[in-house]
């Protein structure tokens, strides 16, 4: 197969700034350009401030002391990414202080390959484990797990709140500590880490077979969504072409567990305001989102459906027959759910105005999904990178602009509706095609990177193939990475008796955060 | 209001008698593996698949043995023996009451006995545990939380998550255990009143599930904590898990 390359990008001199790339196509490593430090700040911090959107930011050791610094940035609305990077050896000028997007991502830089962003204005341990990803001839230095120092406000009347690792519910554990004067919340700190279980360094060392489990479990509300990305990465490393059916296949599925947790979400919000019935309705329908996955791939969150070169179940005519049939059915108590739910004057009265993120916010930090779209920031990997079914059927993007908890509620409520059209479409149409083609040996000295509009926003996987073709460092995002910054901004100056509405508004990973 | 009450009357029952009459899961699902072991013997010395198979261990010298504490479920773990001698099947009930009792060299289990008299008068009616996750993917979680649906509705049988240690009965942990939540899961035990049980649910908190061997994670509960029951999947169906616990209340026969 022929070689493959990206655009380069030139600055007004000639010399390379960037690399153009598009979802899920791999280019040489070599390709990618290595700016001097101070260029390739300037670059990432003009890119941004010009409206680009920093989509991940992350080092690849080197075989002596040093690191590379590669920076992928999104022009969400020419569909394109652009890739660029830097050489450090320990001390480097940090991006965060011109870029506050950047600022989790240099926490993750400095605790995975041990690096220090000099002025970086909030420098903490992000999961608390040791460097995982040190250049070969550095050292591993010591860690204490349990170090952490919190933020405190002054002041006679301020109280502190100490919530987790455990919790009240069946929820993964994560530390919250409020500063509070009376019901107000002044400042919330999220601590996390305590699911770190070395994800990162797992895809790398294992085989494609031993490390589609792991994809599937870096965050299990989520198996299609991080499936999906995983095989998109591999398989443009692979040069693999999916049939049409496989990639309609993929997208039903990867919309049905959008389904399934937008439901549970709204039935988790009726629940936290004391509407039981509400609450039940939307539990029990989530329930039948999870059936469907079960009925297709043997599992009720779909683990072993999505594999590199297409499906691992193909879903045949008499299935597809009785998914429409229980599709109609679930779009007929949406609505009439939706309908309970939406216009009950005292759920209303409760979700409005609590919990708000301002859209600036939004857009300096770079949230994603509902939590960027409720904020009326137009911003959807199905819309804005379409990749597979998505090019053939496009979902209109819902967004709502008030960014508070009602507003990433009514988002899930016109997603619904439309993953619902989208679904009964695309099975009404199902093309032809075999379920799953064989994937080539990966090519070596590639890079790629995959995108996916999971349930909760962007999913970025990044790949770099070693000289063999193995795999040499892949990096992981979830879209709560973003999102968990936006739940600390929601909850300044508000009751802290909110806290449970307005956690449950983003409903964000834990697992998928810390990896 | 009237709007409720037609709401309520369209939704109608939907609460899943348990045990269902007849086995509602539909045909792919993947549920206690069994090795066709007469198929299988003759292969010696080992032929691969355990080295792609969680569910398969296969030493040198010794007959295969199936490990549904290891078990990812996943299709790849039975398509790699190649004479097709192991498959899932259409079981959901696979709890057991020792680590041994999950590995077999034909997948038939020996299921969870009931608990001594003494437990079984003080929980057998009543039971509120104290969830903890600790280093999982949060699919466990997320069928634990199902449970308590108007589907599965476990609190009909008196079976009840509870928020805080001290008013729990017993301990149920997901995930592999992190290194990061050991502390809070050794804390958290302490604080349970004796008796108490623990019940591991999933491959993770049985065997480190898909993360085993990370240096991350401890492969799964330590053997400081004492485990009452195990209760395999990844993750398990909200069935193994009802299944599991009444079984271990003595609320279900012992034999299959």
């Amino acid at each position: 197969m022929s070689e493959r390359s990206g655009s380069p990008i030139r600055a007004a001199g000639g010399d390379a700034v960037g690399l153009a790339l598009r979802n899920r196509w791999s280019v040489p490593w070599r390709e990618v350009p290595e700016l001097a430090i101070e260029r390739f700040r300037q670059r990432v911090v003009q890119g941004v401030r010009a409206g680009a959107r920093l989509c991940l930011l992350f080092g690849v050791p080197e075989d002596d002391a040093d690191t590379r610094i590669v920076a992928v940035l999104a022009e969400d609305h020419a569909g394109r990414l652009f890739a660029l990077s830097t050489r450090v050896e320990f001390r480097y000028p940090a991006l965060t202080p011109g870029c506050p997007s950047a600022h989790l991502f240099e926490r993750e830089l400095a605790e995975q390959c041990g690096l220090v962003p000099e002025g970086h204005p909030w420098l903490k341990p992000l999961r608390r484990h040791p460097p995982d990803h040190l250049p070969a001839r550095r050292p591993a230095p010591e860690i204490d797990r349990e170090a952490y120092s919190f933020a405190r406000v002054g002041g006679g009347q301020v109280h502190e709140v100490a919530v987790g690792p455990v919790h009240a519910g069946v929820i993964e554990p994560g530390h919250f500590r409020f500063q509070a004067h009376g019901e107000e919340v002044l400042f919330l700190e999220i601590v996390l880490g305590y699911q770190h279980r070395g994800v990162e360094r797992l895809l790398e060392r294992s085989s494609i077979e031993r490390a589609m489990p792991v994809a599937e479990s870096i965050a299990g509300d989520t198996v299609i969504g991080h499936s999906e990305t995983f095989c998109g990465a591999i398989e443009a490393l692979g040069r693999c072409q999916k049939s049409v059916r496989a990639q309609s296949v993929r997208a039903i599925a990867l919309e049905i567990e959008r389904l399934a947790n937008h439901l549970g979400d709204l039935g988790a919000l009726a629940g936290d305001v004391a509407f039981a019935p509400a609450a039940a309705y939307f539990g029990r329908m989530r329930g039948e989102c999870l059936n469907l996955l079960l009925e297709l791939s043997g599992n009720r969150f779909g683990r072993g459906l999505v594999r590199p070169g297409g499906v691992g179940f193909d879903l045949e005519p008499a299935m597809a027959a009785d998914f429409r049939r229980r599709l109609a059915g679930l779009a007929r108590d949406a609505d009439s759910v939706g309908e309970l739910f939406f216009e009950n004057e005292s759920v209303r009265a409760r979700l409005e105005g609590v919990g708000a993120t301002a859209r600036d916010a939004c857009e300096a930090l770079g949230f994603v999904g509902p939590a960027a779209r409720a904020c009326d920031v137009e911003r959807d990997i199905r819309h804005d990178h379409p990749y597979g079914a998505f090019r053939f059927t496009q979902i209109p993007v819902s967004t709502a602009w008030a960014g508070d908890v009602a507003a990433r509620a009514l988002v899930r409520g016109l997603e619904i509706r439309r993953s619902l059209e989208f679904v009964a479409e695309q099975i009404a149409a199902l093309p032809d095609g075999p379920p799953r083609q064989t994937l080539a040996p990966l090519r070596p000295d590639e890079f790629v990177v995959a995108l996916t509009e999971g349930w909760r926003g962007e999913i970025a996987h990044a790949v770099l193939t070693d000289a063999r073709g193995g795999i040499r460092r892949y990096k992981v995002k979830d879209p709560s990475f973003h999102n968990w910054p936006a739940l600390a901004l929601a909850m300044q100056a508000n009751q802290i008796s909110d806290f449970p509405l307005c956690n449950k508004s983003f409903n964000l990973s834990y697992a998928g955060h810390d990896l | 209001m009237l709007r409720m009450l037609l709401a309520r009357l369209r939704q109608g029952r939907r609460t899943l008698a348990f045990p269902p009459a007849a086995n509602p899961l539909p045909a792919r699902f993947r549920g206690r593996p069994v090795l066709e072991g007469a198929r299988c013997r003759a292969v010696m010395p080992p032929c691969g698949a355990e080295r792609t198979s969680g569910t398969l261990a296969h030493a040198p010298g010794a007959l295969p043995i199936v490990d549904l504490g290891a078990s990812l479920f996943a299709p790849e773990e039975a398509a790699a023996c190649p004479e097709r001698a192991l498959r899932f099947g259409p079981d959901y009930a696979m709890a057991t009451r020792t680590r041994e009792a999950l590995r077999t060299s034909t997948g038939e289990i020996e299921l969870a006995q009931r608990l001594a008299e003494r437990s079984r008068r003080l929980f057998g009616r009543s039971l509120r545990l104290r969830a903890v996750s600790a280093g999982s993917c949060n699919g466990c979680e997320a069928e634990l939380v199902a449970l308590g649906n108007v589907v599965f509705d476990i609190a009909r049988f008196g079976v009840q998550f509870v928020a805080s240690p001290r008013h729990a009965d017993g301990m149920l942990v997901t995930g592999a255990v992190s290194l990061n939540m050991r502390l809070a899961l050794e804390k958290t035990y302490a604080a349970i009143p004796d008796p108490r049980l623990v019940i591991a649910v999933g491959s993770c908190a049985i065997s480190g599930g898909p993360f085993r061997g990370s240096p991350e994670v401890l492969d799964g509960i330590p053997a400081g904590i004492p485990v009452d029951l195990y209760i395999p999947g990844c993750p398990p169906h909200p069935l193994t898990l009802i299944d599991g616990i009444l079984r271990l209340l003595g609320r279900l026969e012992s034999s299959r």
